[in-house]
């Protein structure tokens, strides 16, 4: 009888859980059929590609301008995050472990800050980054990046440090371990995940960008990848960049999807530590 | 004796200053000189085309801005747009939150496969809604009637950006509703169905008000997430058939129309209307929140 | 191996509040001393400043004869076992007990020898590959004690290390620092606030209260021979009775009747004492009368009936909880009186019991001061 009944709600579950998979599935399978989709079959409307082609694959490779995109996402993407991190790292510290006055006051203005809306921000910026000769360049779009990653690296890592025993601390100075020792050998390991969440959600906002992206950048010197693919026009000016638009968006999915499931773990408690802490 | 001992906190506190310093730096260099740049601009005429007849005008601008009817279709499709997603993000991701939560089988699987539209760039997922509901192209066009085209038209279009927003963003809540879940303690909910309370008694009665602080978190961070919306409504409609965000339309008048005054006027608008809802928010939390702490 | 020696030490915060005030006290090398006192009386304080985790305000602290206030923990050769054990969580049992070996820059062989030695000694040797996260509390407390013993340090300094055990590990692990601590003759200085603890394991209590030494002594001492109504009151489990009195020159008037004076009693108006006083009798001066009881030395044995409330079988013996009438009947009650009596005692709630008790066994306390007035220092 029990055996039944807990048989039966695992069904339920199970159907549940099936929900939730086509929910997050279906989407994205859809760019990926569309995106093997031969030009002929681009326009029949079917879920399922009746045959594969890696041409658009090929063709967006084969785009220079993609390509450049793709540097700069990379590029852009990594020294804001990196920026964003180590600043935030040093604040975060701060925060968790030391008085001052002013420590409500940076946990104020980064939330401020995470509350923003860019596109107050795009037009003055625009003004004064091409005053200052930034427009259209690495830095130009790599101090907004920074600016916006922070709030996120600053609360998760201040609940990270927050969590770690300090008694572990006192512990490793009573073992023998010089300051310096007690840092490097016991706190940097145990911090070391709670920064690496921190990067990752860091470099997810950087990499997600559009906006700052394609108002502050006017040619692929610096335009990002999500910039370029809303510049795509396919391979001649009569073909219909559909397949294209689709493989770019499959190319510029993938990598962060994959990091996202592989740190599946650290990204929710990073995502969440910020609001049960309220 | 005193004074060594301050002298220990001066210390601390001036490691503390050194060590925030370049955030704050970075942070207040990059916002808080172009909003106030952005005031100053918005009591300008300043149009990139002809800079020649740059020069103050005064509230000029403001009352150009308040008087558009595009400003206003604007705001009012954005606080549509809002209002409506988070709604549906909230129960949509509450019971998402639940499933990933209570799960009998594959909580992983569940936990790790909702976090795809979260991971994805919001502009490949808008060029994927767009072709879905293209007609010839898409599979969800494909299952309406024939000669429709939902995206060139105002409510159609209009359902298609809040279903692209709410299919992008309900992860977040979710996890965040999650760890709300994660607080109500397990003796709490047993004590409760004990006194006889069933399954859904126990959700509004225990674990609801339980949940409400976080509730009220991930309520207006969304809000003003889902009212800076940009991505899914430039890829699906750039704003054509009256579908307009106020960050579109912003947006349009500094790049396209290369209009400085009014694109800054338009922007100090939008921090304000921001300002003002995150200001009713807290004043809901704060009105709010004692009694929840007091329990605790 | 070491003695400590704490020199007026005090401890000043920045608001200007007193954690510990001139702290004395001589550690003889090989010694286990126990402080104990409630929560906040600057115990933990006392430790930490003798581990060099927090700084000494005033006074000075000796280790082996020489000034260390100044030194860096690691610079003092003392090993400590905290609350939380604080084992890294990165490391296996292995790892985490040869850290300290590691900062010394042992070399590996003897480093390996030394940790199978006392993971020996802890009984360990199964679990060294294992990470804390995989060990049970009283395994994990146990990794702690090897980290703290594998250097062969000259002092252990431990930090309330069993109360997050529960009741029975604690009484094992009891036994086991106790026979350790024989077996290493290490000096040895224990933190805790379970007078229990401290009266089975230590050689000598230090029992402090806001920051202030109250008493040092051995347990039995601090037991039989209190300076005061705080250590009276803290211990013994149940606590000591304590019963309003007033000194006449009858005698002793009391809840329980009229005491004549006893040797004790004479001594304490020696001093001068207020009329109101203080009497303090532990709940084993106490014995049903219609049991056999102990030969009293001296003075005769003194009998009463009261209404019994409650009776706690504890099944060796009785813990009988007692109310007692108003002398002279209209006053306010003096309140409960707990005794501890034989199991085979017939006595049942409800009804009236009458007792006797040694009247020599009478503590008086000052009211206002506290200070025993039957213990002349």
């Amino acid at each position: 009888m029990a055996g039944r009944a807990g048989s039966s709600r695992r069904v339920r579950w199970a159907l549940a859980d099936l929900l939730v998979l086509l929910y997050a599935l279906v989407p994205v399978l859809w760019l990926v059929s569309l995106s093997v989709k031969t030009p002929a079959a681009v326009a029949d409307g079917s879920f399922v590609p009746s045959e594969w082609t890696w041409r658009n694959y090929r063709s967006i490779f084969g785009d220079g301008d993609f390509l450049r995109g793709l540097v700069n996402s990379i590029g852009i993407g990594l020294i804001s995050t990196l920026v964003a991190v180590v600043i935030g790292t040093m604040a975060a510290y701060a925060v968790a472990r030391l008085r001052f006055p002013g420590r409500s006051a940076i946990l104020g203005v980064s939330l401020l800050i995470a509350m923003f809306p860019q596109i107050s921000l795009v037009t003055p910026l625009f003004q004064i980054e091409r005053a200052l000769g930034l427009f259209n360049t690495w830095p130009g779009l790599i101090l907004p990046y920074v600016t916006f990653a922070l709030p996120l690296t600053i609360y998760t890592l201040s609940n990270f440090f927050q969590e770690i025993p300090w008694e572990l601390e006192k512990a490793a100075k009573m073992d023998g371990a010089t300051p310096l020792q007690a840092f490097c050998l016991v706190i940097v390991p145990l911090a070391a995940p709670g920064v690496v969440t921190a990067a990752i959600l860091a470099f997810i906002v950087c990499w997600n960008d559009f906006l700052f992206a394609i108002s502050l950048t006017s040619s692929s010197t610096a335009r990002t990848a999500p910039a370029a693919i809303s510049y795509f026009t396919g391979a001649s000016q009569f073909e219909d960049p559909t397949g294209s638009i689709a493989a770019a968006a499959v190319v510029i999915t993938v990598p962060i999807v994959l990091f996202v499931l592989f740190f599946q773990r650290r990204i929710v408690s990073g995502l969440t530590s910020g609001a049960v802490k309220g | 004796m005193r004074r060594a001992l301050s002298a220990g906190e001066r210390s601390e506190r001036r490691l503390a200053w050194w060590l925030c310093a370049p955030a704050a730096l970075v942070m207040v260099l990059v916002t808080a000189w172009p909003v106030l740049y952005s005031v100053l601009l918005s009591f300008q005429r300043y149009d990139l085309r002809f800079p020649g007849r740059r020069e103050w005008i005064g509230p000029d601008n403001y009352a150009t801005v308040l008087g558009s009817g595009f400003w206003w279709s604007a705001v009012w499709v954005t606080l549509l747009v809002t209002v409506v997603s988070v709604l549906i993000e909230l129960v949509l991701g509450m019971a998402l939150a639940v499933v990933m939560y209570r799960t009998l089988v594959g909580r992983g699987l569940v936990r790790t496969v909702v976090l795809i539209p979260y991971g994805i760039v919001t502009v490949a997922a808008a060029f994927g809604w767009k072709y879905a509901w293209t007609p010839g192209t898409g599979w969800l066009a494909g299952l309406l009637p024939p000669g429709q085209a939902p995206l060139t038209e105002h409510w159609p279009a209009i359902a298609i950006i809040i279903l692209a927003e709410v299919w992008k963003t309900t992860p977040f809540m979710a996890l965040l509703l999650m760890a709300g879940l994660a607080l109500v303690p397990e003796d709490a909910l047993k004590a409760a169905a004990m006194d006889g309370a069933n399954a859904w008694q126990r959700f509004r009665m225990i674990t609801l008000p339980l949940m409400r602080p976080v509730i009220l978190a991930a309520l207006l961070f969304r809000t003003l997430d889902a009212f800076r919306i940009f991505d899914d409504v430039y890829v699906l409609t750039n704003g054509a058939q009256g579908t307009s965000s106020v960050s579109i339309i912003a947006y349009h008048n500094l790049i396209g129309g290369l209009n400085l005054g009014i694109g800054s006027t338009m922007s100090v608008l939008i921090f304000l209307i921001t300002a003002l809802i995150a200001f009713f928010f807290v004043a809901g939390l704060g009105a709010g929140s004692p009694a929840g702490k007091e329990r605790r | 191996m070491a003695e400590i020696v704490l020199d007026g030490v005090t401890k000043r915060f920045s608001d200007g509040t007193v954690a510990v005030r001139e702290f004395d006290l001589t550690i003889a090398d090989g010694e286990f001393v126990i402080l104990v006192g409630p929560s906040g009386c600057g115990k933990s304080t006392t430790l930490n400043m003798i581990a060099g985790l927090e700084d000494i305000t005033d006074g000075e602290l000796r280790i082996g004869g020489e000034r260390v206030n100044e030194r860096a923990p690691k610079d003092r050769d003392i090993a400590m076992v905290f609350q939380s054990y604080a084992l890294y969580p990165h490391m296996t049992v292995r790892q985490n007990i040869g850290f300290p070996l590691r900062l010394a820059g042992t070399d590996k062989a003897r480093a390996n020898a030394k940790i199978e030695e006392t993971a020996g000694i802890l009984d360990l040797s199964d679990l060294l590959d294992r990470r804390p996260a995989n060990l049970s509390g009283g395994q994990r407390q146990r990794v702690a004690m090897g980290r703290a013993i594998v250097r062969d340090p000259s002092a252990f300094l431990m930090d309330e290390p069993l109360s997050n055990l529960d009741a029975r590990l604690r009484v094992q692990m009891r036994t086991m620092i106790s026979r350790l601590q024989n077996r290493l003759g290490t000096t040895t200085v224990y933190v805790t606030h379970d007078q229990t603890e401290a009266m089975t394991l230590g050689d000598r209590i230090v029992l402090m209260k806001d920051g202030v030494v109250q008493q040092t002594g051995a347990p039995e001492d601090l037991y039989a021979r209190p300076h005061n109504l705080f250590v009276a009151g803290f211990i013994g489990s149940p606590a000591m009775n304590l019963l309003p009195a007033e000194l006449t020159s009858e005698g002793l008037r009391t809840p329980l009747g009229l005491v004549p004076p006893t040797p004790r009693i004479t001594a304490a108006l020696r001093s001068d004492p207020p009329r109101e006083v203080v009497m303090g009798l532990r709940p084993e001066a106490f014995a049903d009368t219609r049991l056999p009881r102990p030969v009293a030395d001296g003075a005769a044995r003194l009998a009463f009936t009261a209404r019994t409330d409650i009776v706690e079988s504890l099944g060796a013996e009785k813990y009988v909880y007692l109310d007692l009438s108003p002398e002279p009947p209209g006053a306010p009650a003096p309140g409960q009186l707990v005794a501890r009596l034989d199991a085979a005692s017939p006595v049942r709630e409800g009804e009236p019991l009458e007792l006797d008790y040694d009247p020599t066994q009478i503590h008086l306390f000052h009211p206002e001061t506290g200070v025993n007035l039957t213990e002349s220092r």
